[in-house]
């Protein structure tokens, strides 16, 4: 290999993914694919109501044995997840359900069979005394006096009331208000696998051991620990390949609790791999905010004043360790998004309802954020007569005000959002589409333009997580760097890879500081016994705090070997420099492998004063500033609309990104194209829905759209570098950005396309019945008729 | 999601179906292609006692043309007659309409007679074969007997089947060669059921001009004279004329309540025509 071929594997180069290998050619290892001797299955009995008294678990005496029920966990503390925000109510959600159930799907009992299918066999044996209680299943209704009660001990429905006020009284003389109620739909995760765990007692090491798909197996271990009493050195979590996690894989679910006890107790390893409709009906839900925003602006499009009361709907249970407020209260903090202006008022509740506990989901509150506020700009737009991209550039906090502390003190690091925007926009050719739509398609759709700005504050640490007071705040990330006898390298870092590439993109990095080929690097993540403690894989963090403290790893061991090095060439440790992979002294150089040789198998030949760490490193990381970095894009969205069926379809897609320096450039647009899909599946087919008795109305994807193949176009991407100015090589987090402006971009692009009909969508998805509501109801409004679509158009 | 414990049975042929079929002390549920039932009986929305598994009877796979008709055993496969392993006398609507079937892994397994027997409303055969004005054979104790396609659904989820019956064979009429026909379906995504369909075929020669609202709550609705709806001088350009207050009265009248149905439906329908207009 030459020395231009190393080069190409460090920080900024394309490689193809090392994981790869074995997962196109379904060779991974996921939970579902170990085999433990004497394994058993586990189906769990879940409650059918929403909202009900437990009067009674009564199984068997025949299947008692291999039943769990509530009364079995005493000794079991519930999961509790607190958040130190002043007012928070705190939820214990139960392993087993007694007393209550809470959501559809919650559990009540475990059945433990030789398979699955005689486990399940099994729950149609236990028989359930529930006395249904009334459901809440509205967000909105549950926040008023006289609801049901969910937790009676609160006298309300409120996880967590915030409000904030910054000069808002200044923006109520505005020329221009525009007021909208927005809405984005509950939705469920719908990674291609879903959760799944094994757990078994290790005899020999007195330690529970657990297999599970986790995205954060160190803040599981803790969570998992505290609940069933034991030693956290008693416990180890094994995350083997997993399948994607969105967020979902970060939370510490009573299901693993529940097989951790018994694993136990029982003298053998047991196994639940949730399926799929467990996965829809009990488990990852996400993303249902309400809005009620009004933007002030004056008449040449400045914005004034932003004014909104969110709401979002948090489920039953405060989850582990995100807490049901995380999502609600980042809305006050993140809703004025990449623009700058004087006033701001901003309510938010969350809120408990009889459905599964919203969890965090790629994005996070932003995807419901950025659809909130980019409608308002485009309907000041509309309100002004400018073009939608003019009244952003008004707006958008500008390259010479970088770095710029927002109206709610975020910190946005760097870069040029109008450039972003500007650079989209050029790649469609407005003034062309605009003469397209005035002309009309031949088909008789009606197309649209839409776009959508955001900033994505990722990799925040310690002083902003210490702000909320939830069980996980990150602090320093560790890595340990570590050679071995034959010159290669580990890497062991406590983040984990659900999709992100880090067998790569991590190797990568030390290839850069040390010059060692990446195939002879080897991550070693996902188990908590080989691996420092981390919070884990969130927040678009592991590329900047993973990546950052393996590159600090490695240069603590560059110097370490330059030291060996040039007791070697007998030079003096400031006479040498590693270059490619070997330490170069005045008289000659030696290579790594050589050093590492002598170090491990010849250490006769080292003096005694050689550093005894050896060729080994543990070390934290943290940014120069931990408040994150903002890496931000804007999207355009080309649509045409079928004002008869109210099909949607994307014409074009454009992303301009700016993630500062990219790792690896394949995988940042990976991370785009997925994060895409996502956006569209927001943005137009996913929604779980709940009847008013709090079942859940999609149990298979026949019943809960995910975009497909045919449906996610081929974005055009388009990459701008600014570097962040506090992280290791400039970089910034850009996993969930994707996700982030489709809704926004498709949403405005829609409402840009119908503005002729005088139609607005503010609520997500966009299916063709909500368009075809929307239609008929601005038709019937015009018309001064009734709803009924035969007032218009097709049957007029 | 693991189906309940169930045997399990392959016969030879029809004569060693009808007598399982027949026992009534057990539950017995046919599986064809099982492109339904599997998920059903994975969901435990079926427990049955006993599967019988009918791919493997040969009269089933068979083709038989006769000279107004193509008669095709049950277990025909969508897949057969998308890639036209199975003679197309349709001028094309059969391996069109087969194409769009789900996805082709669905369509490799799923089959003609299962899907109709199946009987779900947004399933893609009820309506163009009723549109084809097809019938279907079914065995049983007592012999056999015909029934048009539209006949045989009852309703949602249930078909037409007496006790001990088995459908055999779909004969679809010979198309003539001045057949036009269309067919419009409305999907959230590739591969969804449908919403909305819309299907129509005029032959002239034989006098037939069919429209059918597909996709509905339950059976199609069948216009058995489409003339009504597409005014004077259609047949050399049926959908210029077409009657949309009318279509939005007839599905108003076959049970659809719904005024954003309606209009998708009379759409579908309005496009499948001017499809047939346009070929």
């Amino acid at each position: 290999m030459t020395a231009q071929d190393v080069k190409q594997q460090g920080v900024g180069a394309s490689l193809l993914r090392k994981e790869d290998d074995r997962l196109l050619r379904g060779r991974g290892q996921f939970v579902a694919d170990i085999r433990l001797a004497g394994m058993k299955d586990v189906a769990f009995v879940r409650s059918p109501l929403a909202h009900a008294r437990v009067n009674g678990v009564h199984v068997p005496d025949a299947l008692r044995e291999r039943v769990v029920i509530a009364e079995d966990l005493k000794d079991v503390k519930p999961i509790r997840a607190v958040s130190g925000l002043a007012g928070f109510k705190p939820s214990d959600q139960p392993i087993l359900a007694f007393e209550k159930v809470r959501q559809v799907g919650e559990l009540l009992a475990m059945c433990v069979a030789d398979t699955r299918a005689e486990a399940e066999d099994m729950i149609e044996a236990v028989d359930l005394d529930l006395e249904e209680l009334p459901a809440v299943h509205d967000m909105l209704a549950a926040r008023k006096p006289g609801s049901a009660l969910l937790h009676e001990e609160w006298g309300d429905n409120v996880f967590l009331e915030t409000f904030v006020d910054i000069n808002f009284e200044a923006a109520l003389d505005a020329p221009i208000k525009v007021t909208r109620e927005i809405s984005t739909a509950r939705q469920s995760m719908a990674p291609m696998e879903g959760r799944g765990t094994v757990a078994v007692w290790d005899k020999r090491m007195e330690q529970l051991v657990l297999y599970t798909g986790s995205q954060m197996p160190h803040i599981v271990r803790t969570g998992l620990a505290e609940c069933l009493g034991l030693g956290q050195h008693q416990v180890r979590i094994v995350s083997p390949d997993v399948g994607g996690g969105f967020g979902y894989k970060g939370i510490l679910l009573p299901e693993d609790i529940c097989l951790g006890w018994y694993a136990m107790r029982c003298g053998h390893p047991v196994r639940w791999i949730e399926d799929r409709r467990e996965h829809l009906t009990a488990g990852a839900n996400c993303r249902e905010h309400h809005y009620i925003i009004t933007g002030y602006a004056d008449r040449d499009g400045k914005l004034l004043g932003v004014d909104c009361e969110a709401t979002v709907d948090s489920g039953a249970y405060s989850s582990y360790p995100f807490s049901a407020c995380l999502e609600a209260a980042q809305v006050a903090s993140i809703l004025p998004g990449p623009y700058d202006f004087p006033s701001y008022r901003c309510r938010t509740w969350s809120v408990a309802t009889n459905k599964c506990p919203i969890l965090p989901y790629r994005g996070v509150a932003r995807t419901g954020v950025c659809y909130a506020i980019e409608l308002v700009m485009d309907a000041i737009a509309r309100e002004t007569g400018l073009e939608p991209h003019e009244v952003r550039l008004k707006n958008l906090v500008g390259p010479e005000q970088m770095p710029f502390d927002n109206i709610t003190k975020k910190h946005f690091d760097s870069g040029d959002y109008p450039e972003a925007l500007r650079r989209a926009m050029a790649a469609i050719d407005l003034p062309a589409l605009r003469a397209r739509q005035n002309e009309g398609e031949p088909d008789g759709r009606l197309i649209g333009i839409g776009q959508a700005i955001y900033c994505e504050q990722g990799a925040h640490g310690t002083s902003v997580y210490a702000g909320w007071g939830i069980p996980m705040v990150p602090g320093h990330e560790q890595a340990t760097a570590r050679m071995t006898p034959d010159g290669g390298l580990e890497l062991r870092v406590g983040v984990h890879s659900h999709g992100q590439s880090m067998e790569t993109t991590l190797p990568q990095i030390a290839h850069e500081i040390l010059g060692i080929d990446v195939s002879r690097i080897k991550l070693v993540h996902g188990d908590t016994e080989y691996t420092p403690y981390s919070t884990g894989s969130w927040g678009s963090r592991c590329a900047v705090m993973a990546g950052g403290a393996v590159a600090t790893a490695s240069r603590e061991i560059a110097k370490l070997a330059k030291g060996i090095g040039a007791h070697l060439l007998q030079a003096k440790p400031d006479q040498v420099e590693l270059v490619d992979g070997r330490v170069v002294g005045p008289s000659g150089s030696v290579s790594l492998q050589e050093i590492a040789h002598t170090w491990y198998r010849l250490p006769q030949n080292l003096p005694d004063g050689v550093d005894p760490r050896g060729l080994e490193a543990t070390i934290g990381h943290k940014p120069v500033r931990d408040s994150g970095t903002f890496s931000y894009a804007a999207h355009v969205a080309v649509v045409a609309v079928d004002p008869e069926m109210g099909d949607i379809e994307i014409l074009d897609y454009v992303i301009v990104e700016d993630g500062g320096k990219l790792i690896n450039p394949m995988v940042v647009d990976g991370q785009i194209y997925g994060g895409l899909a996502q956006g569209i599946g927001t943005a137009l087919y996913e929604e779980m829905n709940f009847d008013a008795s709090g079942q859940p109305l999609a149990s298979t994807f026949a019943d809960y759209l995910l975009p497909g193949p045919t449906e996610v176009p081929a974005p055009r991407l388009d990459h701008m570098e600014t570097l962040a100015p506090y992280t290791e090589f400039g970089v910034k987090g850009i996993g969930e950005g994707g996700a982030i402006a489709p809704p926004a971009a498709i949403g405005n692009a829609v409402n840009d396309a119908l503005k002729g009909l005088g139609v607005e969508l503010t609520q997500t998805p966009m299916t063709p019945r909500r368009v075809l509501e929307a239609i008929g109801k601005a038709a019937s409004g015009k018309a001064g008729a009734s709803a009924d679509m035969t007032a218009q158009g097709e049957l007029a | 999601m693991k189906p309940v414990n169930f045997d399990y049975a392959r016969p030879k042929d029809v004569a060693g179906v009808l007598p399982l079929i027949a026992d009534d002390s057990r539950t017995v549920k046919i599986m064809a292609g099982g492109q339904s039932l599997g998920p059903m009986l994975n969901m435990r929305l079926v427990q049955p006692d006993l599967v019988v598994d009918i791919t493997g009877i040969e009269e089933l796979r068979q083709v038989v043309e006769t000279p107004d008709a193509i008669v095709m055993g049950g277990c025909i496969t969508h897949a057969d007659i998308e890639d036209r392993r199975v003679p197309d006398m349709t001028r094309g609507a059969l391996p069109a309409v087969a194409g769009g079937i789900a996805y082709r892994a669905v369509r490799n397994r799923g089959t003609i007679g299962g899907s109709i027997t199946h009987a779900d409303p947004s399933a893609d055969w009820i309506s163009i074969l009723s549109a084809l004005g097809a019938t279907v054979t079914l065995r049983g104790p007592g012999g056999s007997r015909s029934v048009a396609v539209e006949d045989y659904m009852l309703g949602a989820l249930e078909a037409d089947l007496r006790p001990g019956e088995m459908l055999v064979s779909v004969s679809v009429p010979k198309l003539s060669v001045s057949a036009r026909w269309g067919y419009y379906k409305s999907c959230r995504k590739t591969g969804e059921f449908a919403h909305a369909i819309g299907a129509f075929l005029v032959d002239p020669e034989r006098g037939v001009s069919r429209a059918v609202f597909g996709a509905t709550e339950s059976r199609p609705i069948v216009i058995a004279d489409a003339r009504q709806l597409l005014g004077e001088g259609t047949a050399t350009e049926p959908g210029r004329d077409f009657d949309s207050r009318l279509a939005g009265e007839l599905v108003e009248a076959g049970g659809m309540s719904d005024p954003i149905d309606r209009q998708t439906h009379v759409v579908a329908l309005r496009r499948a025509i001017q499809q047939a207009g346009s070929a």
